[in-house]
């Protein structure tokens, strides 16, 4: 058998064979790691997991080579900022870690490592009639990443966060110590990891949830709205449906403010094919000129997306890729903001202030010119986040991408000031530009959080927003 | 390619290769990256496995996915493959695990250091030892045991390494010139008594083995594929990806007197 890496011969009994392995296989020399948002841009050396048993013997190889610096759990780098950065660390990157241990199809639930992807839980899970309890904008992320960043979907009202169906996972870290964690037993470590940013320790494997499905087809009502009023109506009117978001034109003033398409859909309930996905082929091939996004090609995009549909209401069934991860079909698709890359703004403010803080920040990026044809709104509902830094919460939310320019990062201060005012907070997996004062007045829990921190394990994100220095391994 | 009437009433045309089939394979070194790989396509299609590893948590990860994926069996056994004593006692095992043996896909090797090995005639050695000497043992019974059956599929991986020696993994490259040697031979004379020998030579694969290399690697997945089809067609030799059959051509054909000036 091929022997594996540092990675093994630092935990393997002593042999011949893997001591000489340890010396044939020097560490990573530090690469360009890019989160999906491209920006910021910081070198990292990455070290792949291949086995749970990986972790923390790793750290042990990189401090033996005389090596310092601090680490962190990464997956498919689809954070958009730097919560799945370390700037001059060492990234551990656990994509090789994707077994399945388990599946019971009585309940449901699968149990995993944590570096499998959602595409891979759905190619073994769709065509036994299964599917995932919640499902993010793409499906190229990790079961552990999902965890670290309690991700939700467009069924939050129904089905809340992505922790909600995790039943337990196993956390390890890096003194390797290692820890059951659920509901009841370790409480409090389950909910500092979920939602944890990968900074409480290693999810070595986890259980997840699924839901049967009787077929891959999606039934969804597309459905043109102009403003915010005409869109609560509109979800008042839909709440049966399992699952809502909305597209909403960001550009336009004027009658067509805050303009969209809402688009609720549920599982087909007929029974159908449930054959696995092809493999995507598209890929964008270079990076776009810097100029290619501007406030004439997203103001056209807008208008065609929205009269693309030209009656005001459709309904159709859809296969669930394209409904649930349209943008996967493109892969690669943030080479579309050029080499400079694209930051996102993602809120969520309670209803409360919801309606009056959702209409002053999008007439403050009308009248920014700024933004990108990547708007989404959607409602929180009331189900409880399991994470003590999880960012969902009841009422509004509202993503949208920006082109990394000059003008950017003075309005995304004065937009994430306005969430603040307004009750609400960001998103730290979208984020690369909130204030330290900022995070912790949206996260009133965060010096708690840091009791459960694994001394070894750190994020740029987090040393950006609690001014945390680093530990030397 | 040659295309050879299938011996294997099971992998004749018509049975789509995604058909759940029960074929007995008989797997050695199942927690290489490689091995790993193929072991999940063929679980998906409710095969039998035994898998050998030397590592037992690894091992048991690895079964416990293969069970999750739909193996109809799953037996496992832990091994050093480097103790040849020990071969004939697990082999048995294993046959015996799967009540016959309709494949054996032999996947163990290390990669070693070719800088160790040039001033450490023991790295040499023990590199030697465990891509040839090891494999050669195994192959001894497992090519008895099928001409007995008059059937059955040995699949080894090789390496396009071994089809020419280069000074920056001439080690690793020579210990599998000797492995494609001997299957050559083995083929030669196996092939008459029903047996098929297939001779794979991947070129650079992501997998654990080779995380520390920079140059460009093909998915482990899209290898795997192809070494399925390639079992399932009785081939004899596999270059994977294909491209390395065209690469190795070329690699062979420069003369001597150029090829020691090139830094390969």
């Amino acid at each position: 058998m091929p022997i594996a890496n540092a990675t093994s011969a630092a935990q393997a009994p002593a042999s011949g064979k893997q001591d000489l392995a340890a010396e044939s296989n020097p560490l990573q020399p530090f690469v360009a790691f890019e989160s999906w948002g491209r920006y910021p841009k910081y070198k990292a050396r990455v070290i792949p997991l291949h086995w749970q048993s990986d972790f923390p013997s790793v750290l042990a190889a990189v401090t033996a080579a005389g090596m310092t610096g601090s680490a962190l759990p990464v997956g498919l780098g689809r954070s958009y900022g730097d919560v799945g950065l370390l700037k001059d660390g060492t990234l551990l990157q656990t994509t090789g870690m994707d077994r399945l241990l388990a599946f019971d199809p009585a309940t449901g639930i699968l149990t995993a490592e944590s570096g499998i992807s959602l595409a891979q839980i759905l190619d073994f899970a769709v065509p036994r009639g299964f599917f995932l309890p919640v499902s993010p904008g793409t499906k190229y992320v990790t079961l552990g990443g999902a965890i670290a960043n309690d991700i939700h979907g467009k069924n939050h009202e129904y089905a809340g966060s992505f922790g909600c169906h995790v039943p337990c996972f196993e956390l390890v870290r890096s003194d390797g110590s290692r820890r059951l964690c659920s509901g009841t037993e370790n409480a409090d470590w389950y909910a500092a990891t979920i939602g944890g940013m990968g900074l409480t320790g290693l999810i070595a494997w986890a259980q997840l949830r699924l839901k049967p499905i009787v077929s891959r087809a999606m039934d969804c009502d597309h459905i043109q709205f102009h403003g915010i009023d005409e869109w609560l109506t509109l979800k008042q009117q839909y709440a049966a449906a399992e699952y809502n978001v909305s597209w909403i034109d960001c550009v336009s003033t004027g009658k067509n403010f805050a303009r969209g398409i809402f688009m609720a859909g549920d599982h087909a309930k007929n029974p159908g094919e449930l054959k696995p996905s092809p493999e995507p082929k598209l890929v964008f091939p270079f990076d776009a000129p810097g100029f290619a996004l501007n406030r004439l090609s997203v103001a056209a995009f807008n208008a065609l997306i929205f009269h693309k549909q030209m009656k005001s209401h459709v309904k159709a069934s859809v296969d669930y890729e394209p409904y649930f991860y349209p943008l996967d079909m493109l892969l690669r698709w943030n080479r579309v903001y050029g080499k400079n890359g694209l930051v996102q703004f993602q809120y969520a403010i309670p209803w409360a202030h919801a309606k009056e803080g959702t209409v002053a920040i999008l007439r403050e990026i009308a009248k920014s010119g700024l933004a990108s044809f990547l708007a989404v709104l959607k409602a929180f509902g009331d189900i409880p986040s399991p994470g003590m830094m999880s960012f969902p919460y009841p009422g509004i939310m509202f993503a949208l991408d920006f082109p990394i320019k000059d003008a950017t990062f003075p309005l995304l201060q004065r937009l994430g000031d306005m969430t603040l005012e307004f009750g609400g907070r960001l998103y730290p997996a979208k984020d690369a530009a909130m204030t330290p004062q900022q995070f912790q007045t949206f996260y009133p829990d965060w010096q708690r959080f840091a009791q459960f921190k694994d001394p070894m394990l750190t994020s740029s994100f987090w040393e950006r927003v609690t001014g945390a220095e680093r530990t030397i391994l | 390619m040659s295309t050879k009437p299938a011996r294997d009433p099971l992998a004749q045309p018509g049975i789509a290769s995604n058909a759940r089939i029960t074929k007995k394979i008989l797997v050695l070194g199942a927690t290489s990256g490689i091995a790993e790989a193929t072991c999940r396509i063929w679980a998906a299609q409710g095969a039998q496995l035994f898998l050998v590893a030397r590592n037992q948590a690894k091992l048991d990860a690895v079964a416990a996915d293969l069970k999750t994926r739909g193996a109809s069996y799953v037996g496992t056994a832990v091994a050093d493959l480097d103790d040849t004593s020990k071969h004939a006692e697990l082999l048995a095992h294993a046959v015996n695990s799967l009540t016959g043996m309709d494949v054996a896909y032999l996947a163990h090797g290390i990669l070693g250091d070719q800088a160790i090995g040039e001033r450490d005639f023991e790295h040499a050695a023990q590199i030697l030892h465990t891509n040839f000497v090891a494999p050669v043992s195994l192959l001894t019974w497992l090519a008895n045991f099928c001409v007995q059956r008059r059937a059955g599929v040995l699949a080894v991986i090789s390496s396009v390494a071994g089809d020419r020696g280069r000074k920056s993994n001439y080690l690793y490259g020579s210990s599998k010139a000797g492995l494609s040697a001997f299957l050559a031979g083995l083929r030669n004379r196996v092939d008459r008594e029903g047996v098929t020998v297939l001779t794979i030579k991947p070129g650079p694969v992501a997998t654990a083995m080779t995380a520390h290399m920079n140059v460009k690697k093909a998915d482990a997945n899209v290898v795997a594929k192809s070494i399925v089809a390639a079992i399932d067609r009785n081939a004899d030799v596999l270059y994977v990806p294909g491209i390395w059959r065209v690469i190795m051509f070329v690699v062979r054909a420069i003369p001597e007197r150029v090829f020691k000036k090139l830094n390969l």
